[in-house]
């Protein structure tokens, strides 16, 4: 990866986040790389438990309590965010800078104030000093039909049980937006929804973003959602970044074995079902160097001594393997 | 908070809760007009020897004591009492309870171990017998029941809040509250609290019934209120020796507390039935 790009908004370097647990130290995130340049849209691709929410939550810095960044460093626009004062962080990155758009449209909204006073809430409290009460009410219906809700005037007295999961995910869309941030950081955003209602959201999410200066950092185990929506991804497994690639070049090249599993296990027209041999690792005791290697036919002993360095493999993608498949 | 005007057309169609209310109303209605509604305000400390241990008549509806004296109307001045050692009793155990649930509730260190394992001490503990040791300890008078049952109440409402901060903090919106930036004093107050606001309301009410009943056998044990205040277990106490021959003496004490107590369980129970939100949704 091209370390010398300057317009990097976003960027984590060797970050590694343990989590303290009963059963043990989890080493959820090793030595994970990130950059996201402005106005770009990144995907942050893996299964579950690969480390991709851990390293969203660590960028805001809202792990649990058992977690803990052991090493790495994260900056926005060159500020070292992991050095960073509680009350700055919350005063000019959380909710400023950067926004997130929660996984589950069901639990995000606080279910015992109506959508009105939760979006005003966030404008009086996150936007310029002395916005009056009706510059707010204003402010709110403005960017709620920005999301297409339907007649905002008479939604903002609801409560959050009385609307759909389509409209509540809308509704957290306008609250990420509200403060205008540079990022935005969107946690599986179509994941609980149905297939139809998920369409409507990414083109929503499209047509808000792509083109208007704001980044995003697009969290998702659904390769068919990133395609759509992202410029480049990033594929993550079981917490160490395997390949980053532009996304056409992603789908028709993969290069690291991973990236070539994940792609053939998706479903496909010949209704040929494929999944990858092998479990994902415990992350109590992960294998030794890469963390694929177990369950990778081209590994040998060299996988398991260390970690792989990044090889780039084109412009603007590399793939982290000592023996990545050939173009 | 939620629907106000929905709040009140559920509130107003259960029995259970409305019948509550109009108790505990009369009760505070009947503690602050005592001096005007009780027939025989003085008696309530002077004694009259010759009109001693009287049976219900027109001129003392629920009879005289021992000392002569009209119960009912110190059953009304009793009423006075009993609200004020509840009020303050259950509004303490809050003022400590609450805050002392969201800490441990929201953090989860050795401050919550701390806090919890401390308030699973208390409530090992049966809280009569506790109350019992620390108003006898103190001297026994009002002040010590309200300390007493201060000192042992707050475990329940410190349990609740807990249970219910812990279950909240799993719901992302808490989460997303943090990401946007709300600091931790911010998240607690005007997002946690609110959200447990409704079990504190019903732990509240079904504990006022609960202190009611404690203050009243703190008297009746002689551990609480003196005579010749006319609190209604101390009345009870003083019946004891004149029973069952004046009937009247314990059984008009004993149905204010009985009533008392009732009103406040009924309005718990109807507030959680319509304050819970599973329920609140059922039916919208």
């Amino acid at each position: 990866m091209d370390r010398s790009r300057d317009n990097a908004l976003l960027s984590v370097n060797r970050l590694s986040v343990h989590f303290h647990t009963d059963r043990g130290l989890v080493r959820a995130l090793d030595h994970a790389d990130l950059r996201v340049s402005r106005g770009e849209v990144v995907g942050l691709i893996g299964e579950s438990g690969s480390g991709k929410s851990t390293l969203a939550r660590s960028v805001l810095r809202i792990l649990p309590f058992s977690a803990q960044i052991a090493e790495g460093d994260i900056t926005l626009s060159g500020e070292n965010l992991l050095a960073m004062k509680e009350s700055d962080l919350n005063a000019r990155v959380r909710g400023r800078g950067i926004t997130l758009i929660p996984q589950d449209p069901f639990t995000s909204l606080n279910p015992v104030f109506t959508i009105g006073t939760q979006m005003e809430d966030i404008v009086k409290w996150k936007g310029s000093a002395g916005i009056g009460e009706g510059a707010a009410g204003a402010k709110v219906i403005e960017i709620l039909e920005r999301v297409q809700i339907p007649s905002p005037k008479d939604q903002i007295g609801k409560y959050p049980h009385q609307l759909s999961g389509g409209q509540r995910q809308r509704i957290l869309i306008a609250m990420a937006l509200l403060p205008g941030p540079d990022l935005v950081i969107a946690d599986e955003p179509t994941t609980a929804l149905d297939v139809t209602v998920e369409a409507q959201i990414l083109q929503l999410m499209k047509s808000l973003v792509v083109g208007k200066g704001i980044s995003v950092l697009f969290i998702t185990h659904d390769l068919g959602v990133a395609s759509q929506i992202c410029h480049r991804i990033v594929v993550m497994y079981a917490g160490q970044d395997m390949e980053e690639a532009p996304v056409d070049v992603l789908f028709s090249h993969p290069r690291h074995p991973y990236t070539k599993e994940l792609l053939e296990s998706l479903p496909n027209p010949e209704g040929t079902i494929r999944d990858i041999p092998g479990e994902v690792p415990n992350l109590t005791q992960p294998p030794p160097g890469c963390r694929f290697h177990p369950r990778c036919s081209r590994a040998n002993a060299l996988c398991a001594q260390a970690l792989p360095e990044k090889k780039s493999v084109a412009e603007g993608h590399w793939v982290r393997c000592l023996y990545p498949l050939e173009a | 908070m939620m629907g106000l005007r929905l709040t009140w057309r559920k509130f107003s169609r259960d029995k259970l809760a409305f019948t509550g209310s109009l108790i505990i109303l009369s009760l505070i209605f009947t503690a602050a007009l005592a001096g005007v509604l009780a027939p025989h305000p003085e008696d309530v400390y002077s004694i009259h020897p010759g009109e001693r241990l009287q049976p219900p008549s027109a001129k003392h509806l629920f009879g005289t004591d021992s000392m002569g004296r009209d119960i009912f109307s110190r059953l009304l001045f009793g009423a006075r009492i009993t609200l004020i050692i509840a009020i303050i009793a259950v509004g303490a155990s809050m003022l400590i309870g609450v805050p002392l649930g969201l800490l441990a509730g929201y953090y989860e260190n050795w401050l919550s171990e701390a806090i919890m394992r401390v308030a699973d001490v208390f409530l090992s503990i049966p809280q009569i017998i506790l109350a019992i040791f620390l108003a006898q300890s103190l001297g026994p008078s009002i002040h010590s029941v309200i300390l007493a049952l201060s000192v042992t109440y707050w475990p329940w409402f410190t349990r609740i809040v807990f249970a219910e901060t812990r279950a909240l903090k799993k719901t992302s919106f808490i989460e997303a509250t943090e990401a946007l930036g709300a600091g931790r004093l911010r998240t607690i107050l005007l997002h946690v609290l609110p959200n447990v606001s409704s079990p504190i309301i019903v732990r509240s009410s079904i504990g006022m019934g609960f202190t009611i009943l404690t203050a009243a056998a703190l008297g009746f044990l002689g551990a609480g209120a003196q005579p010749p205040t006319p609190e209604w277990g101390v009345t009870i106490a003083e019946s004891r020796q004149f029973l069952p021959d004046a009937w009247w003496y314990a059984t008009f004490p004993g149905l204010a507390i009985f009533l008392v107590v009732m009103g406040f369980n009924m309005l718990g129970d109807g507030l959680r039935d319509i304050l819970d939100p599973r329920i609140r949704r059922g039916l919208d």
